[in-house]
């Protein structure tokens, strides 16, 4: 059709939906695009993942905002794709969709005792004390002198940071009331942190690591005994050893010369070579039963960590959040590799179990490649979609949609009463920031559905 | 003087696609570049234009007598980066 502008749905306002409508924006100026999101608020895991005591990097959403939606992007948000409106239904009413859902649900351990009362995943844990709404209800029981925190990833590291943290400092952040509130309650003496492999080959950046033996009124221990490298890690890390594996390294190693802070109201304790066999408790968590690993070279030259012999350790515990990974979830009538839970793509066009391009779909971010890297890995990621879709477009490869603007308009108008656009998320955001002011913080979040709808609609 | 950029570094490109001087690494498609947790300036190179600072959507990078204390470690980070970097390049060759 010409001088008509190609229309994209974008389907997810988190960091890669954003870095996508960015790159697009940037690569063809005459471009209308919708993005899609399934809560009130956009910027996904910038406002639901990132810690709340990590606000320099909240500062992206300034980025975000100046580069899609003062740029013309529209946001529709509240409005989930799959269930209020299907992927039919936006094929036929854009040139291309793409997909940019991220990873939804974590891994789990698969031991015993995993659903029990007191055990959780720690990125529930995350969405809950960042005031995601669908996470405000939750209970987490602070009401305990131990909680261990298994895995060694960044999540990992957060969630320890924020449960041994004192209130005074995450006062100052834009941390959920009702996490707050609950923090101050707390009982919790000790955070122990448990990783599956050795310090080696810990998956904390060393920024992370760092910052967890510097918080005020907390001890950091680490023995000795749990980091000294078995034969088979000595040597990866003086040949493969990345920069982070190394620095990581040596800060353990300073950790555990310093002397115990006797006067730290907290500690967080370091463990590693371990993994979780059962969590035991009547009715609720009390304890954890783990068992000693030994660090192997496999066929594929990676080091993993094997059972090493049958003696089990009871850890007493009340809390125990698990952090070893996020997962995807299948998208409706869209298809998905359920062996990588991913989109199956191909530089980010989405392909059919025949491996064949499904013309106009796209797939950016975790839905794309897993969930790794970091925020910024979503720039390049989305550059490179973003290039398919151009190319795409150029050579004419992509089918015209049926539909007009004002039919997708009317038809969510019809099934969404309460869509919140550009203007509904700008009174969102003005409240909390101005409840900040007051409080002389970043932010006072509204942390329901309801509030934030409420906050939309005036 | 040099700059240096702290732990709060996302890994967005941005600084490196206005140095002037290509002092930022490791760069997109280098080996060590999807392994690098965050961005470092050769404090050798580094001319002090201030491009990277404006660039920075999350306020990373400081003038090294400007460094926040919660960053404090940044500066040797930084200049240790590349002193390994050279190390390895030598015994490579």
């Amino acid at each position: 059709m010409p001088g008509r502008h190609p229309r994209v749905a974008i389907v997810g306002a988190g960091p890669a939906g954003a870095f996508a409508a960015a790159s697009l924006l940037r690569a063809r100026g005459q471009v209308e695009i919708d993005l899609f999101e399934r809560l009130p608020t956009p910027w996904g895991l910038l406002r639901g993942g990132v810690a709340p005591d990590h606000q320099e990097i909240k500062r992206l959403e300034d980025t975000f905002d100046r580069q899609t939606l003062r740029r013309g992007c529209r946001l529709l948000a509240n409005v989930e794709v799959g269930v209020d409106v299907s992927h039919i239904e936006l094929m036929r009413h854009y040139d291309a969709v793409i997909y940019a859902t991220g990873a939804q649900t974590d891994k789990s351990l698969g031991i015993l005792g995993e659903d029990l009362p007191g055990s959780a995943p720690a990125t529930e844990f995350v969405a809950w004390y960042n005031g995601h709404p669908d996470y405000h209800h939750l209970d987490f029981d602070l009401d305990t002198p131990r909680a261990v925190v298994v895995g060694n990833g960044n999540v990992a590291a957060d969630v320890t940071r924020i449960l041994a943290s004192s209130p005074a400092e995450l006062e100052r952040t834009d941390i959920a009331e009702h996490a707050l509130e609950a923090l101050r309650a707390s009982r919790i003496e000790e955070v122990l942190v448990l990783g599956r492999r050795g310090p080696a080959q810990a998956a904390f950046t060393s920024a992370e690591l760092r910052d967890l033996g510097r918080l005020e009124g907390v001890d950091l221990r680490v023995d000795p005994s749990e980091i000294e490298l078995d034969p088979v890690s000595r040597a990866w890390l003086a040949e493969e050893g990345t920069f982070t594996a190394r620095k990581n390294v040596e800060l353990l190693r300073e950790f555990a010369d310093r002397p115990p802070r006797l006067d730290a109201g907290r500690r967080i304790v370091l463990r590693f070579l371990r993994s979780p066999v059962e969590i035991r408790g009547e009715g609720r968590v009390q304890a954890l039963e783990v068992r000693r690993n030994d660090i192997v070279r496999d066929e594929s030259g990676a080091l993993r960590a094997r059972p090493a012999g049958d003696d089990v350790e009871t850890i007493e515990c009340g809390l125990v959040l698990r952090s070893v990974g996020y997962q995807a979830v299948p998208l409706p009538d869209v298809p998905f590799d359920e062996r990588r839970f991913v989109l199956r793509n191909e530089r980010g066009r989405v392909l059919d179990a025949e491996g064949r391009a499904l013309p106009g779909v796209y797939a950016v971010g975790w839905i794309k490649r897993g969930p790794t890297g970091i925020l910024g890995t979503n720039k390049r990621d989305a550059a490179e979609t973003v290039a398919c879709l151009v190319e795409d477009l150029r050579a004419d490869a992509l089918p015209e949609p049926e539909g007009v603007r004002e039919e997708l308009d009317a038809l969510l108008a019809e099934r969404k009463s309460n869509l919140v656009t550009v203007e509904g998320w700008r009174a969102i955001d003005a409240h909390e920031r101005e409840r900040g002011r007051a409080a002389e913080r970043p932010r006072v979040k509204l942390a329901s559905h309801d509030e934030l709808l409420a906050r939309a609609a005036r | 003087m040099t700059y240096v950029i702290a732990g709060s570094c996302i890994k967005d490109d941005s600084c490196i696609e206005v140095c002037p001087v290509d002092c930022i690494h490791p760069k997109p498609g280098a080996a060590d570049f999807e392994t690098a947790e965050q961005l470092y300036i050769d404090p050798a190179v580094c001319i002090d234009c201030d491009a990277c600072v404006e660039a920075c959507p999350v306020d990373a990078i400081f003038p090294d007598f400007d460094v926040p204390e919660k960053f404090d470690y940044a500066l040797d980070l930084n200049a240790e980066f590349f002193a390994e970097r050279s190390t390895a390049q030598r015994t490579a060759a």
